[in-house]
């Protein structure tokens, strides 16, 4: 379970995360671990103890498509689209996935129960198609198979 | 008496229920009070028997597989501790067909040893190529990587020893070696088996690269994708340092490396590696124009080895074995042995490290055994979302740099992904553009727009009025042309292989009657 986010404690996982070569992709990783996010308030806190500006966070911030700046649901899903997957039912299973929780990718349902993310390839391309759930893959996996390990 | 038993710990096998078969075998063992020691290894690269349990014999190995958590008490029932007959049986793995056909070079230990073990990673020959470079003067021991013929395994098959000769003729206080772990190419997951399976292997390459140019400092860049992966080389790297074979002195040579993990963060184009080395310095991960080389000036400025995984991996061997050895398996310029991976729609996927000769027939009709829906194969994409779609017809392309580069095709990764004859080329080829559209870095034009345009032209040509379909398809070609010419990486110059291709095949489809 993620920590609550306060300026504070986000304070104190920069402090911790800074100490490495080209800190500022790892300080915001590591919010988004301890946070499950990266609160748009940090992002003045990250700029001030790195001594960059704010549009270099906020450039980092939104280049990597793992970074969030709002909650994620309870529950994250991601779907991989690569092409291995494509060539066993991937295309379906990706309309299933948007189908059954109701949003697109990126999106989190209205009941914040789950999040729903694409992947383009988890290296699992022998196992095709493959999804993560709360960080766990799974492997061969259709629209039934997808409902039992989502849950939904 | 114990029974020791393997059960891979590799991400694909746990994918499909490694863990709970662990689980429900140490269980069963208990409750039959019988000893069996179980050892998580990497994955031999047998997928569709994974989850693949081995058992330790007299005899050698016996594997079993694919094993259900189910499956285990009628397994014991049967014998399995004993090598018993089964259905789920296969023998000894090492007479498997498809495995012993094989020369496993750069994946020798991967599924066979214990990857948390650096006793057992000695034990299986770890270390001896470390130990021999070491006993040679940093020149040497590049020379003898120049010598081996060993070429850049990320793609692009550049000589790895003319890569650290230049690094090592750079003058500079401090030098870095890179390995380039973002291995995003869909249908690859060789570096991914290799870092879960025998993390020492890439420890011990990445130190002798440090030795032979110089550097005392070094990162493994892994995509997010892969927390297996990244969690079985921090705990690898840390071993390491406990055993002398990372950190000050190193086995008492005088030589002093250490290395860090650094974990992307869901950006395919930092597989690229000007874009993984801004990105290592923590900011956003956009190409840079070549010249200089990194090799000259790269990560923080200064000279820097970047090479991917297996060629890294693969170093110990060449140093171990002798460049000779390595050099004599192989065709033409290409020397060794290459990884294929064999994904998407086949009956056998996996893992075929062979030497360099084979056909994709071979691969694609030999071990992946067709496709797994049972239809005729239809399209072989070669080398990542960056390759082009083969037809049939090319199944004899011989699988080198050279013969693949003179068909317009490419090794890339060795990724090798088949679809049947029902995949919908025209939604590949607006695929790749999607791709590209998402993942382009932004820095030059012909990518960032260019991939954007690409997918209005193929929707115009999907659905726009039939008689523009000619002039919108010339414009397609032309606008392939330019981003092949002008874009600054692979990544906007090479899109238009899958585009171009998955088009003609698109269009021969459209020809053939129905």
């Amino acid at each position: 379970m993620s920590t609550e986010w306060s300026s504070e404690a986000g304070a104190r996982v920069v402090a911790d995360a800074s100490g490495v070569l080209g800190p500022l992709l790892p300080v915001l990783i590591a919010l988004q671990e301890e946070f499950g996010y990266v609160d748009p308030a940090a992002v003045p806190l990250v700029a001030k103890a790195l001594n960059v500006s704010r549009a270099d966070v906020h450039g980092v911030m939104t280049f990597y498509s793992d970074l969030r700046t709002t909650p994620p649901g309870a529950r994250t899903v991601a779907v991989c689209r690569g092409e291995a997957c494509q060539s066993v039912g991937g295309r379906a299973l990706e309309a299933h996935a948007l189908d059954r929780l109701g949003v697109g990718f990126g999106e989190t349902t209205p009941d914040g129960s789950v999040t729903l993310d694409q992947v383009f390839c988890l290296g699992l391309c022998a196992l095709s198609p493959a999804v993560v759930v709360d960080g766990r893959a799974f492997g061969r996996v259709d629209a039934a198979r997808f409902d039992e390990v989502v849950g939904a | 008496m114990s029974v020791t038993v393997y059960v891979p710990g590799d991400s694909g096998a746990r994918a499909v229920g490694a863990d709970e078969v662990a689980v429900t075998l140490a269980a069963e063992a208990a409750a039959r009070g019988i000893d069996v020691a179980i050892v998580r290894t990497g994955s031999r690269g047998l997928y569709w028997l994974e989850p693949l349990v081995e058992v330790e014999t007299p005899e050698g190995r016996v594997a079993y597989g694919p094993v259900a958590a189910g499956d285990v008490a009628a397994l014991l029932d049967a014998g399995m501790l004993e090598g018993a007959a089964h259905p789920l049986g296969h023998g000894r793995t090492d007479d498997v067909g498809w495995l012993a056909s094989q020369q496993r070079v750069t994946f020798a230990r991967v599924g066979v040893v214990d990857p948390r073990s650096p006793d057992d990673y000695e034990a299986h020959g770890g270390i001896a190529g470390l130990r021999a470079a070491l006993g040679m003067s940093p020149a040497e021991v590049v020379e003898e990587v120049v010598a081996s013929g060993l070429r850049g395994r990320g793609g692009a098959g550049f000589p790895t020893g003319v890569k650290w000769r230049t690094v090592a003729e750079a003058e500079s206080s401090v030098k870095f070696v890179c390995c380039n772990a973002d291995e995003g190419d869909s249908g690859t997951f060789a570096d991914r088996m290799l870092m879960e399976g025998d993390p020492f292997t890439l420890v011990e390459g990445m130190a002798i690269a440090a030795y032979a140019v110089g550097a005392s400092a070094g990162f493994v860049y892994i995509r997010s994708e892969y927390p297996d992966a990244v969690a079985s080389m921090r705990r690898a790297i840390t071993t390491a340092r406990e055993r002398g074979w990372l950190g000050t002195d190193i086995l008492g040579s005088g030589l002093s490396f250490d290395l860090d993990v650094r974990v992307g963060a869901g950006a395919y184009i930092c597989g690229e590696e000007t874009a993984m080395l801004d990105s290592l310095e923590g900011k956003r991960g956009m190409v840079r124009p070549k010249p200089p080389l990194p090799a000259i000036a790269g990560l923080f400025g200064r000279p820097t080895v970047i090479n991917n995984v297996l060629s890294l991996a693969t170093v110990p061997t060449v140093l171990a074995s002798g460049a000779a050895a390595y050099q004599e398996l192989g065709v033409g310029r290409s020397r060794g042995t290459q990884v294929f991976q064999l994904a998407g729609n086949v009956a056998r996927g996996g893992i075929v490290e062979t030497a360099f000769g084979l056909t994709l027939r071979e691969l694609v009709e030999g071990y992946a055994g067709g496709t797994r829906s049972g239809r005729p194969v239809g399209a072989v994409q070669v080398g990542g979302p960056l390759g082009a779609y083969l037809p049939v017809g090319r199944l004899d392309l011989r699988m080198d740099y050279e013969e693949l580069a003179a068909a317009g095709a490419m090794l890339g990764h060795g990724g090798v992904v088949v679809f049947d004859d029902t995949a919908d080329m025209m939604a590949q080829a607006r695929f790749a553009m999607e791709f590209c559209a998402a993942e382009s870095c932004g820095k030059c034009t012909p990518c960032r727009v260019g991939a954007v345009r690409g997918v209005e032209v193929i929707d115009r040509i999907l659905v726009g009025p039939p008689e523009e379909r000619a002039g919108q398809v010339a414009l397609l070609e032309d606008l392939c042309e330019l981003m092949t010419d002008g874009s600054l990486c692979a990544m906007g110059a090479l899109t238009p292989n899958p585009v171009r291709s998955a088009l003609s095949l698109w269009t021969a489809a459209q020809g053939a009657p129905s």
